[in-house]
């Protein structure tokens, strides 16, 4: 009953987004390095939609350090600096729920569309946010 | 040793039955657990079910959290249910703390919990068709399935554990511009529905495979206590929609759907358990459509600030029950708050799964060796949705309580309380 369907998809493109390269990379990092220098291409990433729960930003000097996000954070993603009174994120925990950008009175937090996190390192730049 | 003896054993083997173990961890299952089925040749006449090796304490775990944090614990109750957890969980907060949830709020979380009923249901579908070897359709059905993971990325902002619900309301609207996204997607499944019903019920190798396997008849469903689409696939019209209206289904007319809805009488087997997911399909994308034609205007929250919900739900005490027409089942979630804690007093999860437990043991029986990952895979089991309870003595050896021994440890605590 499917040999249509199956027929039909000889002759039409995969439904699955295409790898970065067509070939696996000796070196990724020289790939990328060489994309960036505009002397190779890749396919490009499949767009996320604007709103999608990504990554946090924060806004440093907006927060007022009332610490309503780490009462809500059911991750325990969030650290009150008290020298300070602001905040730090490790993003290597977050479950992207945004309920701490639901919370914040004064709209120091944001969504971004960042999805990209791998990293071999929890406590990398990428994944610390503060 | 002489032929005598061989061919004595030969005939000692034959005349027993053998058992064989499959599980925790084995190919043919997907989670783990334990079955131990007792052969006559290539005949199951015997199985023993050992649940518990995927108990996380999450009941444990949401107690000392307060109740925002757990609800997007009880979210991670399971991956695929990751909005009917939530659902449940949310109307039992809101029945013990008296709060109201905006018309608005209630279409959007239908919504979203049928969404989730598209893409469960085209997930077992898919499932089933690899564990019978059928790859093909198991790709085809997931291409499928694709277009609603993507819809509620779009709706909701992820993928999977969409964060949707929180008490009083809901996070996130559907605004009208993306209102066309939806009946895009509803128009790509109304064009398919038909195709899969074609690919899955008038395929010969899948009726084959699954005609008269795994039955289980309509008595033993209500005996056994089966819910969800095990029990409708033996003609029980049973589903929490119909039965006690909540959220927007009170709105409109849903009917359980059986195997009679396909014009077919129901035998309760692997083959009705096809008809009535992809039948559910349908009816759920009829009720999207419905609640995005009669999506009231209004406000989202009833308590729209965090610290009002919070200070809220501190003050508040009483019982709740929230109930879900899940997709493998009805899910329930009891929660008791108490007046000056944050955390709740008492949480219990009922899954689906554990109603169609015992539904397995009828399943199985007269059938053959080759017949177990389908008909396991048939009632949709989650066993991590289920796990509630892991007993182990003080030095980690694991322990079996039946029911007299708890009733009995239950009358010594009250005796040791009352002093």
């Amino acid at each position: 009953m499917i040999f249509g369907t199956l027929i039909k998809q000889l002759f039409s493109k995969p439904a699955t987004n295409p790898f970065p390269a067509r070939y696996m990379p000796k070196s990724v990092t020289a790939l990328l390095a060489k994309v960036a220098a505009g002397k190779a291409t890749i396919h490009p990433p499949v767009p996320a939609p604007a709103d999608l729960r990504g990554k946090i930003a924060y806004d440093r000097e907006k927060c007022i350090g009332c610490q309503l996000c780490i009462r809500v954070c059911p991750a325990k993603v969030i650290e009150f600096l008290p020298e300070n009174k602001k905040i730090r994120m490790y993003v290597a925990r977050c479950t992207f729920c945004a309920q701490c950008v639901d919370a914040c009175p004064v709209d120091a937090l944001a969504t971004t569309p960042n999805f990209l996190l791998a990293d071999t390192d929890r406590f990398s730049k990428n994944l610390i946010v503060d | 040793m002489n032929n005598d003896s061989i061919n004595l054993k030969v005939g000692q083997c034959a005349a027993t039955t053998y058992s064989v173990p499959v599980g925790p961890v084995h190919p043919a299952l997907k989670e783990p657990i334990r079955f131990t089925f007792n052969l006559d040749g290539e005949r199951i006449v015997g199985v023993d079910i050992k649940p518990g090796f995927a108990h996380r304490g999450i009941e444990y775990m949401g107690m000392r959290r307060n109740l925002i944090q757990a609800l997007y614990l009880s979210e991670r109750i399971c991956g695929i249910c990751s909005i009917s957890h939530p659902l449940a969980f949310t109307q039992a907060v809101e029945n013990a703390a008296g709060i109201e949830v905006p018309p608005r709020a209630q279409y959007i979380r239908t919504i979203i919990g049928e969404l989730e009923r598209v893409h469960s249901h085209l997930l077992w579908a898919g499932v089933g068709a690899h564990e019978l070897g059928f790859d093909t359709l198991l790709h085809l059905t997931w291409n499928v399935r694709e277009k609603s993971m993507d819809l509620l990325e779009e709706l909701t902002g992820n993928r999977v554990d969409y964060a949707i619900p929180i008490f009083s309301g809901v996070r996130r609207d559907v605004p009208a511009e993306k209102a066309h996204l939806a009946y895009e997607a509803l128009d790509y499944y109304k064009g398919l529905l038909q195709q899969m019903i074609d690919a899955f019920l008038h395929d010969k190798s899948v009726e084959m495979r699954t005609r008269n396997v795994g039955a289980l008849s309509y008595d033993l469903a209500v005996d056994l206590c089966a819910v969800g689409p095990t029990a409708r696939a033996s003609g029980v019209k049973k589903d929490v929609r119909q039965d006690m209206p909540y959220l927007a289904y009170a709105d409109m007319e849903v009917k359980a759907i059986t195997p009679e809805d396909f014009g077919t009488e129901p035998h309760g087997d692997v083959y009705d358990n096809i008809i009535v997911r992809l039948l559910e399909v349908k009816q759920s994308i009829e009720i999207i459509e419905f609640c995005l034609e009669n999506l009231p205007s209004g406000e989202l929250m009833s308590i729209p600030k965090v610290p009002a919900l919070l200070a809220t739900l501190k003050k508040a005490s009483g019982e709740g029950l929230g109930r879900h027409e899940a997709p493998r089942g009805e899910v329930i979630h009891y929660v008791r708050l108490e007046e000056g804690i944050e955390e709740p007093a008492v949480w219990k999860v009922k899954a689906p799964t554990y109603s169609n437990l015992m539904a397995w043991v009828p399943k199985f029986l007269g059938d053959e060796i080759a017949d177990v990952p389908i008909i396991a895979a048939s009632i949709d089991p989650c066993m991590c949705c289920m796990d509630r309870v892991h007993m182990v003595d003080t030095v980690g050896n694991e322990t079996t309580r039946m029911k007299e021994e708890l009733v009995r440890l239950s009358r010594e605590k009250t005796r040791r309380i009352c002093g």
